[in-house]
């Protein structure tokens, strides 16, 4: 009844302005119109047409930057709640079964798509409705990426992305989990096996702080935090947890530690609150579970006690010219239990060399059709991602899976993109 | 605070707003209820022969996720004992003497027993008298209600036996289900009828259910069609009302029924011709309740326009309306939009360029966004473009004639040909 509410709010805009703001551009007006008049079939098949990772993005795409900041209504009416409508209409569909896709006639051709992240798997669907043969390498047990692994359960429950990853593997995609490109497989095997070749590795590690005491037991990867909480076998974290970062996935890794019940919940930032790279709704969020922020402090060493974590010691900021640098002289001592490293990711510069692909610092070179400079070779999601340039969102990564399966598919069969 | 109090053909009342002839007026327990919420008469339930009733009896449609916005019932007059009515009616008027109480009355085809009911009833002590010629459902196939008042020589007929025999005055109660309601309402004024009441419901099927293909709504597996009524059917009733008010040979007040729920509908109805409102469905959805804000609104409206009394405005918009030969074919009105109000959802954009004469333009702006202007010199001055615009005031329509010119088509079928 609320969704009905909400479905017949919307003023079904002409050339919608939330459609433009979508990455992926869905028709939004179209389905929520088909919510409105019950046609929740067609409402998730307008969504998931223009959007293989509906369901996920239905959970954590960022709307009101997106679609919701768009619409003609607000902010002195509230928006439609587009996202939440997605939800409903994408909740049926997990509820009622149907196959909403098949697989194209088959061309015979072969591609291979390393990592089955939102960029792989959309660029998966997109590929085997075109009638290709395609393989999804994930080095992962389980197919979903950041998706399953990476994004707190509260947001995006493990299921979802579970279910959203079936959906493209019944099209008849060969997933290969468990296989590590570069190590299981070698990139010039795959390139000999396949016709083409979509580079969809997302980030590495989280890299290493490079401070004294990193090798101390109780300093975590943010990552590995999420991961093991989401899939019931959450690290114990004590009662004083310090977080290194401020991106979304510090935020995530702050409100999980909370979560699995830490009293003691500290984000330390090397800059000001205004140049935190999170979405403003997640710092809210986190204040609100919370956390706390400390502002232009610098990790200088972490010491332990018996090999474990007991302090670490920040030193105070200055920004100079856009780079933090120590104050000297303002050290502060202050006593953890866990040190949460999460200040980004690290880049895979070795794997795309090996596939004869030209990087720029670990970042693969590609044109706006996201070809590599290995004509076989395409990239997308993540591992593409330069700050500046877009996003790092789900829904930019599936946005991109739908461009790179739209330039292979043309290059396979011989036609202009 | 305006003088609400009004008179129907001599039928007085403290405000306009009566309840019509329906479930709500179906017992002494609910007038009862009704005038202690305020409502200045009623009109009781059709009392006649004994029937017998279907379940289910109403169905509703809504519109988006408004309820209600008609109904449709197929329930039939009173299924009370006719002696329990009269005893209820008495009762009202001894609690709620300043009230009006009308009887409804539905009748075979024979003189004697008009006269039978009309005495029976007026022993007690009503108000007036409603004829119901006008329910379309079931009475009908038996030769009652709408099947009277679809045939102007029986119309006339049984309000002259009627009229015979009652000490009150004797109000019409008029069917739609007719190519031209003045056909019928100036029988009624033959027949000596001291007012008309309109509308009745209307024929209907609310719809069709898309999982057993039933009718709705339905008997064990079968429908009938229904009588329509609620919001939706307001502008079909004013019109009605609007045409029998402006006929020199009807010329009797008129009781104005039919999708009224706020005081600004009763108004509406008023400056149209109407001298009473009668209300079912508002109450069927919300109660008697709602009278509080139509007295409240009414009486405020007036008092803001330093109006009196509510008789001053009945009629009021009645010589305004009439044929379409006497507009002014010289009046000449164009869209403005409001750029800075302009919230570019493009409703009008797409209405006028699909729908209407492509005369709104959206021009590029530099920063990428679109502004949306009226080509004035083509605009036709429809209305469509403000209709569909969600913003209060956003679209204007500008006269842009200079109104010295005003020529009728009949001014022009006149004019000698040159």
């Amino acid at each position: 009844m609320e969704a009905l509410i909400e479905a017949n709010r919307c003023l079904t805009c002409y050339d919608a302005p939330c459609i433009a703001a979508c990455p992926t551009g869905i028709d939004i007006p179209a389905f929520i119109k088909k919510i409105a008049t019950g046609n929740l079939l067609g409402s998730a098949r307008t969504i998931l047409s223009a959007n293989p990772l509906g369901a996920s993005c239905a959970r954590v795409c960022p709307t009101a930057e997106l679609c919701e900041g768009a619409c003609v209504y607000g902010p002195d009416t509230s928006p439609i709640r587009i996202g939440d409508l997605q939800r409903y209409a994408i909740d049926w569909l997990m509820a009622n079964d149907r196959e909403l896709f098949v697989a194209g006639s088959p061309t015979g051709k072969r591609v291979a798509i390393v990592g089955a992240g939102p960029a792989g798997l959309s660029a998966a669907r997109e590929l085997a409705r075109a009638g290709h043969i395609v393989t999804l390498f994930e080095r992962r047990p389980e197919a979903g990426g950041l998706n399953t692994y990476g994004i707190v359960p509260f947001r995006l429950p493990v299921e979802v992305a579970r279910w959203e990853a079936a959906q493209i593997v019944r099209l008849g995609v060969e997933l290969r989990a468990g296989v590590t490109v570069g190590e299981d497989i070698a990139p010039h095997d795959v390139l000999a096996q396949y016709d083409a070749v979509v580079l969809a590795v997302g980030m590495g590690a989280v890299p290493t702080l490079g401070i004294p005491g990193e090798d101390l037991r109780g300093v975590e990867d943010a990552l590995d935090v999420i991961e093991r909480a989401k899939f019931g076998r959450p690290i114990a974290l004590g009662q004083r947890v310090a977080v290194i970062g401020a991106g979304n996935t510090a935020i995530d890794a702050a409100t999980t530690s909370r979560r699995l019940g830490v009293e003691f919940v500290t984000m330390w930032y090397r800059r000001g609150p205004s140049e935190m790279t999170a979405y403003p709704f997640e710092i809210a969020f986190a204040r609100g579970e919370g956390v706390a922020f400390r502002y232009h402090r610098m990790p200088l060493r972490i010491d332990g006690v018996d090999g474990a974590v007991a302090s670490m010691t920040f030193a105070q900021t200055m920004v100079i010219d856009g780079v933090p640098i120590a104050v000297p002289d303002t050290h502060e001592t202050v006593e953890v239990d866990t040190v949460i490293r999460a200040i980004g990711q690290s880049k895979l510069g070795a794997l795309f060399a090996a596939f004869g692909v030209r990087h720029e610092r670990g970042i693969p070179v590609v044109d706006d059709r996201l070809r590599t400079t290995n004509p076989r070779v395409y990239a997308a999601g993540d591992c593409i991602f330069r700050s500046g340039m877009t996003d790092a969102m789900v829904v930019v990564a599936a946005q991109q899976g739908k461009t790179v399966a739209t330039s292979v598919d043309a290059a396979l069969q011989g036609v202009a993109a | 605070m305006a003088d609400l109090s009004i008179e129907l053909a001599g039928i007085r009342s403290p405000n306009p707003f009566w309840l019509a002839s329906a479930p709500p007026t179906n017992s002494g327990y609910q007038v009862m209820r009704a005038f202690k919420a305020g409502w200045g008469g009623a009109v009781w339930k059709t009392l006649g022969d004994p029937i017998v009733n279907v379940t289910s009896r109403f169905a509703g449609i809504g519109y988006g996720t408004a309820r209600m916005m008609g109904m449709n019932n197929i329930e039939l007059i009173t299924d009370r004992p006719l002696e329990d009515n009269l005893r209820e009616i008495a009762e009202c008027k001894v609690a709620y003497p300043d009230r009006a109480i009308i009887a409804s009355l539905m009748m075979e085809m024979k003189r004697e027993r008009w006269h039978d009911l009309v005495n029976a009833v007026q022993a007690v002590a009503v108000d007036g008298f409603e004829l119901n010629f006008g329910c379309p459902h079931g009475m009908s196939e038996r030769g009652m209600g709408s099947a009277v008042g679809q045939d102007p020589e029986l119309i006339e007929v049984c309000t002259r036996w009627v009229v015979e025999a009652s000490r009150v005055p004797v109000i019409v109660k008029l069917t739609p289900n007719i190519t031209d309601v003045r056909v019928a309402a100036r029988a009624a004024a033959r027949g000596g009828a001291h007012a008309i009441s309109m509308i009745n419901t209307i024929n209907s099927l609310v719809g069709v259910d898309l999982d057993s293909w039933n009718p709705i709504p339905h008997v064990d597996g079968r429908g009938a069609h229904g009588g329509y009524c609620g919001p939706a059917v307001k502008p079909i009733a004013l019109n009605m009302v609007a045409d029998c008010a402006r006929d020199a040979h009807v010329n009797i007040p008129i009781s104005g029924i039919g999708g009224i729920a706020t005081w600004r509908d009763a108004a509406e109805f008023m400056l149209m011709g109407s001298s009473t409102v009668q209300v079912c469905t508002s109450v069927m959805h919300h109660g008697f309740g709602i009278v509080e804000d139509m007295i409240d609104g009414l009486s405020n409206y007036l008092d803001e326009r330093g109006i009196s009394s509510v008789r001053e405005i009945v009629g009021k918009s009645v010589p305004k309306f009439g044929d379409w030969n006497d507009l002014n074919l010289d009046y000449r009105i164009v869209a403005s939009i409001d750029p800075l109000a302009c919230i570019s959802c493009n409703k009008c954009y797409i209405a006028c360029e699909d729908a209407a004469h492509q005369c709104i333009d959206r021009l590029r702006d530099p920063l990428g966004g679109t502004t949306l202007v009226v080509d004035q010199e083509h605009c036709v001055g429809c209305n469509l473009c403000q209709m569909v615009c969600p913003v209060e005031d956003c679209i204007t329509m500008v006269r842009v004639d200079d109104g010295s010119k005003a020529t009728t088509w009949r001014d022009r079928s006149l004019a000698p040909a040159t």
